[in-house]
């Protein structure tokens, strides 16, 4: 069990980059460009603030799971 | 035990009300406060709507987290519970845009500011005060009192609106009514004070106070410290983001969804949602309470696994149910009106009825007002169209019970959390270290729901894709599915002790 656990960490690792790709030129970048003062803060907040979370977020769950951290939850 | 529960859950309920309070009365705050004629007013509002719902709240969670791990959680859940009740009694004091100019959307906004920033440290405390109160065996079942409460507080801002509205005329209250549900929530805060300045301390957090052993850095204790910090990643990966998006879609875009996409009548999209929202709210205590037999991680993986796989199915019997194809018109009954006016500034308008018929009880309204400008070099008015279908009572009700089993699997994944998040942090750092992924999950994940929904619904239909309506829910099933995934390989679930 602690094997797929840490083999799933470079599934959440590699989540956490196509979060950021998705985040920022599928949702963040179009939004901003588009002119509208709406999509313009939805841009900010997807960029600033989404996609940070995600993506540093995840990212450092996958390494912590990748490193063994997760085997011996109490 | 009741007394604390009551003095807990009414206070947060009431923050919960305060909360949904700008939201149900958005459009004519708008028109009071944020007039679209004048771009920054606009700015300003649509900063509202997301830095206070999505981006604030995780910070109160940190600021009134702190606090609550330093001083005390009965201190900080009446300093949030202060705040919210007097940032909304001054919304409904501020004079009007055309009164007092730029300054009003500015005050609103920093108003609305502190609202988030209360609601943010307003949960982890009732949920933290309530559970380190609870009995061993009985946390579930207590803390899904306090899970009730948003749900509630939902109900009775729309039910005091409808009372305001009901007891004036329209222009009464469209000029000040609008004001008194904002009004009203002062003498309900200050009762709540009352009730919790009673209240005891946490024995959990005097006894740990009493020893010397509260946390001095509560933030840097909980987030820069190695051991804490994967337990609140997994929090939130692992369940809170998960729960945040079930709960927002069975809420909250199921209700922008029978409104927009499927045009039913606004009156019955919100008669039906609190049909729909009153029969579930029972469940949070059902499955809090049986969370303490067959454990929380159990019934919160079921909630999402079911949600994930019934989405689809779910939205597309309500679209097919809402739709007006297939019925058979009473076409003798068909009504067509058109009303012409001339404006002051000499541009006129021609607004044009039609209103269908049918034999099983369905209406379908077609609405659409068309300008034209005086000046004829000036750029165009696009037609403004609105549809509405008024469904008969055995649609309405087929609705309604599609709508319930979203806010089962909400009960399902929200009722166990609160005990869930206060059994997987001690006591030194819980208010700090369960509030952060709950607002997170919530507030973020779960709050930018209907705007990426609708993002990419609006996307599959501008591409042609015969079932665009169904693309918004991508952003919920995949959110949960991952949440899911790391629920099941991660969380243990049998840590249940609050004394550590």
């Amino acid at each position: 069990m602690n094997q797929i656990k840490r083999i799933a960490g470079i599934v959440w690792i590699l989540l956490a980059l196509a979060a950021a790709y998705c985040c920022i030129f599928i949702f963040g970048v179009p939004k901003m460009a588009s002119g509208k003062q709406e999509d313009l803060v939805f841009g900010i907040i997807i960029l600033f603030v989404l996609t940070p979370i995600i993506v540093g977020g995840l990212f450092t769950f996958g390494y912590y799971a990748l490193k063994g951290e997760y085997d011996t939850m109490a | 035990m009741w007394s604390i529960i009551g003095a807990s859950s009414v206070g947060t309920l009431i923050e919960w009300y305060d909360f949904y309070l700008f939201g149900s009365l958005a459009p004519v705050l708008a028109t009071k406060f944020f007039p679209q004629t004048n771009p920054t007013a606009a700015f300003l509002s649509t900063l509202a709507t997301f830095a206070a719902g999505f981006v604030v709240r995780p910070f109160g969670a940190l600021v009134f987290g702190r606090l609550g791990d330093m001083i005390g959680r009965k201190y900080t859940f009446m300093l949030t519970l202060l705040l919210m009740g007097g940032a909304t009694f001054l919304i409904g004091c501020i004079p009007a845009y055309e009164t007092i100019g730029f300054l009003a959307p500015l005050l609103v906004l920093l108003l609305r500011l502190l609202q988030g920033l209360a609601l943010g440290g307003e949960y982890g405390g009732a949920a933290t005060y309530v559970a380190e109160h609870s009995p061993a065996g009985k946390r579930g079942y207590w803390t899904s009192w306090i899970q009730t409460t948003a749900t509630i507080g939902l109900f009775v801002s729309l039910v005091v609106i409808l009372i305001t509205r009901g007891s004036m005329t329209k222009p009464d209250f469209d000029s000040w009514g609008w004001r008194v549900p904002f009004w009203i929530s002062i003498f309900m805060v200050l009762i709540s004070y009352i009730i919790r300045r009673k209240m005891h301390e946490s024995p959990l957090f005097a006894k740990a106070k009493a020893e010397g052993k509260t946390s001095t850095n509560p933030l840097k204790e909980s987030f820069g410290n190695r051991y804490n910090l994967k337990f609140v990643l997994l929090a939130l990966f692992g369940a809170a983001m998960g729960q945040g998006v079930v709960w927002y879609t069975g809420q909250f875009y199921a209700m922008s969804f029978i409104g927009k996409v499927c045009n039913i009548e606004s009156a019955q999209t919100d008669s039906l949602m609190a049909v729909a929202l009153l029969m579930g709210t029972p469940f949070f205590v059902v499955f809090g309470g049986l969370s303490d037999k067959i454990g929380r991680k159990g019934i919160m993986m079921a909630g999402m696994l079911v949600a994930i796989l019934a989405y689809r199915p779910i939205y597309q019997k309500i679209f097919t149910t809402a739709s007006v194809k297939g019925r058979t018109e009473i076409t003798a009954n068909l009504t067509q009106n058109m009303e012409a006016k001339t404006l002051p500034n000499g541009d006129s308008t021609y607004h044009y009825n039609t209103t269908h018929f049918y034999e099983d009880g369905t209406k379908y309204s077609y609405d659409s007002t068309v300008t034209v400008l005086k000046d004829a070099t000036k750029e165009a008015v696009k037609p403004k169209i609105a549809k509405a279908i008024t469904l008969n009572s055995g649609d309405k009700w087929t609705i309604i019970w599609l709508v319930w089993i979203q806010v089962i699997f909400v009960t399902m994944v929200y009722g166990p959390i609160a005990a869930f998040l206060v059994e997987m942090f001690p006591v030194k750092i819980r208010y700090t270290s369960m509030s952060l992924p709950y607002h997170v999950g919530n507030g973020i994940f779960g709050g930018l729901l209907p705007t990426v929904a609708t993002y990419l619904a609006t996307r599959g239909k501008e591409s042609g894709d015969p079932t665009w309506y169904l693309n918004g829910l991508w952003y919920p099933i995949i959110i949960a599915a991952v949440s899911l995934a790391i629920g099941l390989l991660y969380i243990n679930g049998r840590d249940k002790n609050v004394h550590d």
